[in-house]
């Protein structure tokens, strides 16, 4: 275990993301959930912040800026308006309860370690330790999705996932090339943005707020 | 030069379609634009086949022998499908259920949608087609959701939600094949560009690939319809305008298979042939099954095409497993087969929901002889769809069974055949319920020619295509040897 500044704050930084991941699951009130999830926003763009002090990247630096702002500030709003027009506030049926899906997200932390281990061994690096923690994230933004019934819910599920993979990116190849980051980013704002309006559109047109009340196509 | 000039068309018009709002010169406009991508395609595929690839914009964009291909079938069925929107647009608003704005919107966000696609495949960059095949989802939830009912609102919530997950799988899978990349050697730069890739790719690290190559099968498999995150498919398809499903069953699958036939031949490359193949023939079969499954109890008209493009898409998948050279020319003529064919189908389908008002099979009778011309143009269409000649598909698919089993997969043949044979009769039983029987005391009905004529015309291709394949031939050996060497 390297004992470097650089190291020490990656681990904290890479160490939030995870956490606040674990804390949607924990969390039952939807506002403290977008809160979490601007949290964990921040916490992905000091990881890329840190990378890229150290690399002396200043095109990095930039992407972490662009980060910061679209998934502490950016997404995190727009979520919260959804919140307070469509007046859904609490997770009120999960399918699976509290203490179960932590017990689930401490089995997918597992598997996600066990499942990257070529990963690792190839980047061979101090940030290339934590890339599980990437994956991590990611199973536990599937697992928020399939258990939770919230239209919001599933945004922060969707989120999630691409948080974790963004946290892989970063540790793994320290960012991909700035055209595809862009765009990526991009893409990802864009589908919140196309999101948040069926939801509006779905509980102001039809009053439907759980998507188990979506059961008109099935075979 | 010419790249350039095929992403512009039909943006330009969509921007036309923005500036002055919809008008009907406007929606011929649009479909000025897609002729003109698919004259390009035509001329600059021989261009491509007897010299070499185009570049264009330092490298972002190339033209090879598969993209070209791949532009060509954009433009043929974005050809039929822009007509269609004509039609679908002009009977929206005179039945008052459709303003102007909305019209507008539809027209800009169907020229958007298919730039969008022809920036996927022309892409040389895995980045950028990422970043493209990514904005086709963005694009087309609104047009999943342009009739605004609560059926349609559900399919492209479901349809973003699954899709934008198997997209991010698709990404993560990206960035550990770049990652892969970066770990190859001293002096070569990484790039993410295909050719860069596949002339590295026996030197790719064999551990990270397969991770690599399983999540871009889930990610794109996502989008292309294949199990295990197929459930969008039929929902999205089936409440869609018709000249959306059109595009979306027509070429949005191939243009997601594309993408994995492009990676596919990377992670051959660095594994063998052996890991991508098994993965390939599980999500193929496993999608078959559950094709034929829901196919033989449909009722729904539209849900019946959208089944039967999960089926195709199955085919499409065992056919790229087998991986051979003559696999894979199969495969590409498959695609443009079907993607005719498909097109066709969803377009008659709309115009059937259009004047009987439904799309339950049980509730259609003696189309034929009620509505000759309609009726007709579907019947044949399914005629194609279902494999018999002169249509390419029999073509194809009979060729896909010829190279798997070459390669030693004769039960999957055997399978294959199986399935095909269910489906082949409960669609045959179904088709006709729906279009044979005596017309009764009603009069016989015409059908406007701007529906008869399109679609007459994507029937001739296709079966032009199946009888005269030489013009095609160059082409496809050409884009098959890009990916199976």
């Amino acid at each position: 275990m390297t004992s470097s500044p650089f190291a020490s704050f990656l681990d904290i930084a890479a160490g939030l993301v995870i956490v606040s991941a674990v804390v949607t699951l924990w969390r039952r009130s939807l506002p403290a959930i977008v809160k979490t999830l601007a949290v964990q926003g921040v916490a992905l763009g000091a990881v890329a912040l840190i990378l890229g002090i150290h690399q002396r990247d200043n095109v990095l630096i930039a992407v972490a800026c662009l980060i910061i702002v679209a998934k502490g500030a950016v997404i995190p709003t727009l979520l919260a308006r959804v919140l307070s027009r469509a007046d859904q506030s609490r997770e009120s049926s999960p399918l699976v309860n509290v203490p179960a899906s932590l017990v689930g997200a401490g089995a997918l932390t597992f598997l996600a370690y066990s499942a990257t281990g070529p990963v690792v061994r190839l980047v061979n690096s101090t940030p290339g330790r934590l890339i599980p923690l990437g994956l991590a994230t990611m199973l536990i933004g599937f697992f928020s999705m399939v258990i939770r019934r919230k239209a919001v819910s599933q945004i922060v599920g969707l989120l999630l996932v691409d948080n974790g993979i963004a946290l892989v990116a970063f540790l793994a190849t320290a960012g991909v090339p700035l055209l595809v980051e862009l765009g990526a980013s991009l893409d990802v704002l864009l589908a919140v943005v196309v999101l948040r309006v069926l939801a509006s559109h779905l509980s102001t047109r039809f009053g439907v707020v759980d998507l188990d009340q979506l059961r008109e196509l099935h075979d | 030069m010419v790249d350039v000039l095929l992403l512009c068309l039909p943006l330009g018009a969509g921007v036309v379609a923005a500036i002055v709002g919809w008008r009907l010169w406007v929606g011929w406009l649009c479909v000025a634009s897609l002729a003109t991508v698919l004259a390009t395609g035509v001329i600059a595929s021989v261009h491509v086949v007897r010299h070499a690839p185009i570049d264009a914009w330092r490298g972002v964009l190339r033209l090879d022998a598969l993209s070209v291909f791949m532009v060509l079938v954009i433009g043929a069925v974005g050809l039929l499908a822009t007509i269609g929107g004509v039609r679908y647009l002009d009977h929206e608003m005179s039945s008052g259920r459709c303003s102007v704005r909305h019209a507008t919107l539809y027209a800009v966000l169907v020229q958007g949608f298919i730039s969008a696609m022809l920036l996927a495949v022309l892409a040389a960059n895995v980045g950028v087609m990422w970043v493209a095949i990514e904005a086709t989802t963005i694009i087309t939830t609104f047009l999943v959701g342009h009739r605004n009912t609560r059926g349609s609102l559900e399919a492209s919530w479901k349809y973003v939600i699954i899709c934008s997950v198997g997209i991010a799988v698709a990404f993560l899978g990206t960035v550990l094949v770049y990652l892969a990349e970066l770990h190859v050697g001293h002096h070569v730069p990484a790039s993410l560009d295909w050719t860069s890739l596949m002339s590295v790719s026996s030197r790719l690290d064999p551990g990270v690939m397969r991770i690599a190559i399983s999540l871009l099968v889930l990610g794109y498999g996502t989008k292309i319809g294949l199990a295990p995150m197929h459930s969008w498919l039929p929902d999205a398809h089936s409440q869609a305008p018709a000249p959306v499903s059109a595009l979306m069953s027509g070429v949005l699958l191939s243009v997601a298979f594309y993408a994995l036939l492009r990676f596919k031949a990377i992670a051959d490359g660095a594994l063998g042939v052996n890991f991508t193949r098994g993965l390939l023939l599980a999500v193929g079969l496993i999608t078959l099954g559950i094709a034929t499954s829901l196919l033989i109890r449909q009722h729904d008209l539209k849900r019946m095409l959208a089944y039967s493009s999960m089926e195709h898409m199955g085919l499409l998948a065992l056919g790229a497993a087998a991986g051979t050279p003559l696999a894979i020319a199969a495969v590409l003529l498959h695609v443009l087969g079907h993607g005719l064919a498909k097109a066709v189908l969803f377009l008659g389908a709309g115009e059937i929901v259009l004047v009987e008002g439904t799309s339950e099979i049980d509730q259609i009778k003696s189309l034929v002889a009620r509505r000759p011309a309609l009726g007709g143009v579907v019947a044949f269409g399914l005629v194609a769809l279902l494999g018999f000649p002169p249509f390419s598909l029999f073509l194809s698919e009979l060729t896909m069974f010829r190279a798997e089993t070459q390669v030693g997969l004769t039960w999957v043949v055997a399978v294959t055949l199986l399935c095909v044979l269910v489906i082949f009769a409960s669609m045959f039983s179904h088709a006709r319920r729906m279009l044979l029987g005596a017309r009764g005391d009603g009069p016989e009905l015409a059908t406007p020619g701007v529906v008869t004529i399109p679609l007459i015309g994507g029937l001739v291709a296709c079966g032009a295509i199946g009888v005269l394949a030489w013009p095609l031939t160059s082409l496809l050996h050409a884009a098959a040897h890009l990916v199976a060497p």
